[in-house]
Order: C-alpha cells, then structure tokens, then sequence
C-alpha cells in the first residue's frame, strides 16, 4: 500500500523522460520477444500469430482501457473479471429468456452500470477505500451471477455473431482485438487530449489540490467506475460470444491480469502516471509472448513466471533508475564549489 | 543553567461519552460481536435443520475452515503495517506440492522435516517478497502480485508430470487432517495456537505493537525509531512461513495435490480479515477479530447447504458482508470525529 513518502515527485522534466524511457523499454521488449519468438520457432512470424495474439489478449486488453484510467487517478477496480462473469451471465440470461440479442445486450450493459456506479457510489460518497470496496463486489458479482446460471450454461448464440470467436476482421486482427484497438484510440485521445483527461493526472497526483482547483474529483471517480462497469459487461458479451457460452465463471481471476498489465504498461500504482500507449505496448507484448512460449510447448501456467518477473521489473526498473538519478544530483550538489553553493 | 520553561499540563479532563456509544463499542468489541453474528447464524440454521449443531458438522467448519483461518493471522499483520500479501495462495500450493512430493521420494520421511520444509519453503519465499519490497522500496501489492504469477508458475513446473497419490502419503500425517482431540480437529487446534501466539505478540511485545505504528504513520514511527524495514521484512516472513504450515496441513487434510492448490485463497483471506475488522490502510484490527471473520465466512458457507438455501448464494453473501463490515466502520469514524469535533466548538454548515 502506498506509504506518503513515496508519493513524493521529482520535477516533472524528469518524469516526462522517465515514462519516454519506460515505453522505449517497452518497444525494445516487444522486438525482443519478435525476434525470440521468430528464432524459436518458424510458425511464429505469420499472420496467426497476429490473428490468435490478439484473440489471447483481447479480453484482458479491452479491461485494461478503463482500469488504465481509474489506476491513474489513484484508486484500483478489482471487480472487472467479475463484472465480465455478470455481464456474460446476464447476456445468457436474458437471451434464454427470449429479449433477442440486441435487448439482451442493452440488459447486460445496463447491470454493468448499475454495477459499476455501486463502485463508485461506495468509493466517492462514502470514502471507503477502493481495494476494499472492490474486492468486496468482486466476491459479491461473482456472487450474483452464480445465483443466476447457477451450474447452467447459456449457448445457441447467433451465428453471425459467434463468428467474432473465429473469423478476423481487416485479414488478420482478431474482433476482440480490434475492439481493443478502437476502444485505446478513444481513451487515449479522453486521457491525452482533453482537459478531462487532463484532470485524471492532477487528481492521480494530489486530490486535495486537484478538487481546490476547481476538478470534480467525486463525479470523475463516479463515472470512471460506470464506465469501467460498463466496459467490462460489453467484454462478458465478447466472452459469450467469443466462446458461444455463457458461464457465471467467465473471467475468474482475470482482474489480476488486468492489473499485471496496466502496470507494466507503465501506469503508477499510486496515480499520476501512465500512458494509454504504453498500457496498449503492454498487452501487445503479452499477447505475443503467449504465442512464442505456446509455440515451444511452454504451458501457459508456466508462462505465468515470465508475466510475474516482467510485472516485478515494471516496478523495480523505474525506482532503480530514479534512485539513481537522485544519487547523481546529490553527488552534483556536492561537488559544486562551496562558494557556488553558498549564493543559490 | 536555566531549562527553558514548559508550559504545564495542570489537568486534562477526557470528554465524556456521547451518543454513538453504542456505535463506537460495536466497533471496539468487533470481535465480539461477529462472534455473536456466528452464534446468530448458528442457532437459526439449527432451528432449520437440527443435524447442524451436531459435533461433526462443528468439526467440519473448524477443520475446513482452519487454513483459512491461518493464512488471515500472517494476513492481518501484513495489512496492519499498511502492505498487502497476495502471495499467500500460491504460497501455499508450493508448500503443499513440495512436501507431497518429498513422501513421493520417500513416504517414511519424518514428520519433523516435513513440518519444517514447508514452513521453510513459505518462509524463503516471504522473505525474498520482504526483501525486494523493503529493499527496493517497490508497494507489496505490486510485488505480491508478481510473487503470485511467479510462485504459482514454478509449481506449474514442478507439478507438470507429477502425480501425488494419496497412496504415498502416510497414514499418521493425514491423520493430522481428520482426527480429533477433546472432540476438537487437531488442524483447528495447531491454528488456533498460532493465533494465541500471533495475538500475544501483537499485544505484549514492543515489536508488535510498532507494527501498529508503522501502519498508522510509516514516516512518523521511521521518524520515532522503529526499524521500519525489519518489522515489515519480519512480517512478509511470517505470512510465508504461515501459508508454507498451511501448505502442509492442506495435503494432510485433502491427502492430494495438484498445481491449482491455493488458487484464489488471497482474496477470501483479505474479505476475512477485513469483515474482522482490520482496517485495509493499516494501524488498526486484531488478529482474533481476523479469525473470528474467517470463521464467520466459514460458518456462512455451512450454514447455507444445511438450510436448505442453495450454495449458489455464498459468495453474494461474503461480498455483501465484507461492503457492510468497511460501510459501518466507515459511517462510525465519521460519526465519532464529528461528534469530537463538535465538542470542540466546530459546526457545519447545513
């Protein structure tokens, strides 16, 4: 958990060429694994690889838009795999019961507001901690959606809607990928280029300072967390669709992935930094490294070392280089001649 | 030589109690009062299905529930210095799969060495979490997260291939699982002693109490001495060496292994130990009250299918709990500091 000490910036400049330096990282990690994965293995550099890369990441990718954003402004979502369960839950449900698809969608997005404003409602209104509130509707969507699939299974989707499972869209990019990509050029455009987006850094970094001047700091909060309700449901429908079922276990334990990935795309944990292009290079790389280790029969349970070392040193590389940054511009300090040091 | 003057204190007249007395000791006995909550439970369930006060069904939640119940003490004082330990559940799954392969090479192997490799394995994996957070100065959640990713990846390697039959494993440790003493499941007894333990450090010892101190204020109890980096390296050790025990009383209580062991503990040990009352930003809760809330989730979970209530609606239910549990503690806070605060003169604008 975040200690006070921690939070304390160097001037931005520094940080500017800090993120700079972490995407670069990012980029040369992403030809890394390009090139390890062409060396491995000659299926690699192909166009499934594309096609079942981005099919991998899709969901987990999708999740991580909004949680990109709420992360920034300091505060954390672990709902979202189950907000994904209710919402493919929901979706099955309503089209068993004969809404058609389009009524059940609407049904299914309208929970994962109503969810995600429970979030936000606990979270602005009440002023409890998000970690705490979160884990307590991940328990309690999960919940839900159990109590209404129970053991069932919903399937017997359209057919012309299944197709996002199998089918690519422009050649080779999966649907749920190119759903990913569409959804990253909006949130990155709100986060980048808006005032609104803007105003998420300034909460992100100081709260107190961002509501004296004049930010809404409880209604931004609130509708980060619908949206992120709502982007979650949308993605529990790409789920039954994708797999032409609907289970209420859809997306156990994915929030953790979700997680994994926004911070080695390099968003703080504490808020305040992060790129929506840095999140996108994250899961592209996740994606494609799946591939390569899939290709030379390495499990994707063992797989999970791999993930957890690169999230480790998402963290660890950052502090390494500010730690030694700092130790330089004392050392400067320092060697500056005394009389130097007594005028400024 | 003249001390500069002090101003004196020449008496100090504590407020006296107000209106949300009732509030405020709600939430200073929590630990009471979510044990009248498991009694609640109890006898409605009873009234139901009468089978349910039975000693076996007692015996069921106290054994099932007792790693639960163990991880929350290593838990709680991780959260009370204002860190967080997701690792727990892989953890867990390593110890187990470590020991179940140890009767694998040799089912005789004793008992002691059994007990102490788990511990020792929880341990070594506590400690390179601590070190790294300590060291590098990196949030635990962060790295725990990626001890989870990791640790579960290497019992995925050392699990691939390998089957742990129940067979292997020697009849006196699974005994460990099941048999009781004074009508009580040995697994609840090990664990509640480590609770007492847990406890009595956290109330009697200096470096107990500082844990408070540290998550009440991290700068401040630096500021005051506390060697803040050893206490949390300390306590990341102990919440391994727990998870590693509960690794191996998990393979005596199931008698088999496989690599999903512990999958998905971490969040149902962070709901019991917030519905018992640890505050999730540090420097406040009990270790008993921890317990008692794994308990109560426990009982829940029981009560349940012995209703007759379908136990579809058990995990809505802990989530429920866990959003009242932060909601009230939440709504007394404000209370109480505005109740104070009016004392003092402050008044709101409406």
């Amino acid at each position: 958990m975040p200690s006070e000490a921690a939070r304390v910036s160097p001037a931005p400049p520094h940080r500017a060429m800090g993120m700079l330096r972490w995407e670069a990282a990012l980029v040369l990690v992403l030809i890394a694994v390009v090139v390890f994965g062409t060396a491995e293995s000659s299926a690699f550099f192909s166009t499934t690889t594309i096609f079942f890369g981005g099919l991998d990441i899709g969901q987990v990718a999708i999740m991580a838009m909004p949680m990109t954003l709420i992360v920034i402004t300091g505060e954390i979502d672990l709902s979202v795999g189950a907000m994904l369960g209710l919402g493919a839950t929901m979706f099955g449900y309503a089209f068993a019961h004969g809404t058609g698809v389009a009524g059940a969608m609407i049904i299914a997005l309208a929970v994962g507001a109503a969810g995600g404003a429970l979030n936000g409602f606990l979270v602005t209104r009440l002023g409890l901690p998000s970690i705490a509130v979160t884990i307590g509707t991940l328990t309690m969507f999960r919940g839900i959606a159990e109590v209404i699939l129970g053991a069932n299974e919903v399937s017997g989707y359209p057919t012309s809607l299944t197709t996002v499972g199998f089918a690519p869209i422009f050649a080779h990019l999966a649907y749920p990928f190119f759903f990913f990509l569409v959804l990253a050029l909006v949130y990155g455009v709100i986060l980048h280029k808006t005032p609104v987006g803007r105003s998420l850094y300034a909460i992100g970094l100081n709260k107190e300072a961002a509501f004296f001047s004049g930010i809404r700091v409880n209604r931004t909060k609130l509708i980060l967390y619908i949206t992120s309700g709502v982007v979650c449901a949308a993605t529990g429908i790409v789920y039954a669709l994708q797999n032409d079922s609907s289970i209420y276990t859809a997306g156990s334990g994915l929030e953790l992935n979700v997680v994994a990935v926004v911070l080695f795309g390099g968003v703080s944990i504490f808020g305040g930094r992060g790129t929506i292009f840095g999140v996108v290079l994250a899961a592209i790389i996740v994606g494609l490294s799946q591939v390569a280790f899939t290709l030379i029969n390495i499990s994707s349970e063992e797989q999970q070392i791999v993930f957890g070392v690169l999230l480790l040193l998402s963290v660890l590389v950052p502090n390494g280089a500010e730690g030694y940054r700092r130790a330089r511009a004392r050392l400067r300090r320092f060697r500056q001649p005394k009389l130097a040091r007594g005028v400024t | 030589m003249t001390a500069a003057t002090r101003p004196e204190i020449v008496g100090y007249e504590p407020p006296a109690a107000s209106g949300h007395r009732v509030a405020e000791t709600i939430t200073r006995f929590r630990p009471v009062v979510i044990a009248i909550i498991v009694l609640v439970i109890f006898g409605i369930t009873t009234i139901r299905n009468s089978s349910f006060a039975s000693s076996s069904s007692i015996q069921g939640i106290l054994s099932v529930g007792a790693i639960y119940v163990l991880l929350a003490v290593g838990e709680t004082m991780v959260i009370i210095t204002r860190n967080v330990d997701l690792s727990v559940g892989s953890t867990l799954g390593l110890s187990a799969f470590t020991v179940g392969e140890m009767f694998n090479h040799d089912p005789h192997t004793s008992m002691v060495l059994i007990f102490l490799a788990g511990i020792g394995v929880g341990a070594g994996c506590g400690a390179i979490i601590g070190l790294i957070t300590t060291l590098a100065r990196v949030p635990s959640l962060v790295v725990t997260l990626a001890g989870l990713y990791i640790i579960r990846g290497l019992v995925n390697i050392i699990g691939s291939g390998v089957q742990i039959e129940p067979s292997v494993i020697p009849h006196g440790f699974i005994s460990i699982g099941y048999s009781t003493i004074l009508g009580i499941p040995w697994l609840f007894v090990i664990v509640v002693a480590v609770a007492l333990l847990a406890t009595a450090w956290m109330i009697a010892f200096p470096a107990g109490r500082e844990l408070y101190a540290i998550g009440s204020n991290p700068d401040a109890a630096v500021l005051a001495g506390i060697p803040v980096t050893l206490r949390v390296f300390t306590v990341f050790v102990i919440s391994g060496a727990l998870a590693g025990l509960g690794g191996v009383l998990f393979l005596a209580q199931v008698a088999t292994v496989n690599s999903t062991a512990g999958t998905g503990y971490e969040l149902i040990v962070i709901t019991a130990v917030v519905v018992g009352g640890v505050a999730i930003f540090g420097g406040s809760g009990t270790v008993i009250g921890a317990v008692l809330g794994a308990v109560l989730l426990q009982v829940i979970n029981q009560a349940l299918v012995a209703a007759g209530i379908t136990a579809f609606w058990n995990s809505a239910i802990a989530g429920a709990l866990l959003l009242a549990a932060i909601s009230f503690d939440r709504l007394v806070a404000v209370r109480a500091s505005r109740a104070m605060l009016a004392k003092e003169g402050v008044t709101y604008a409406k």
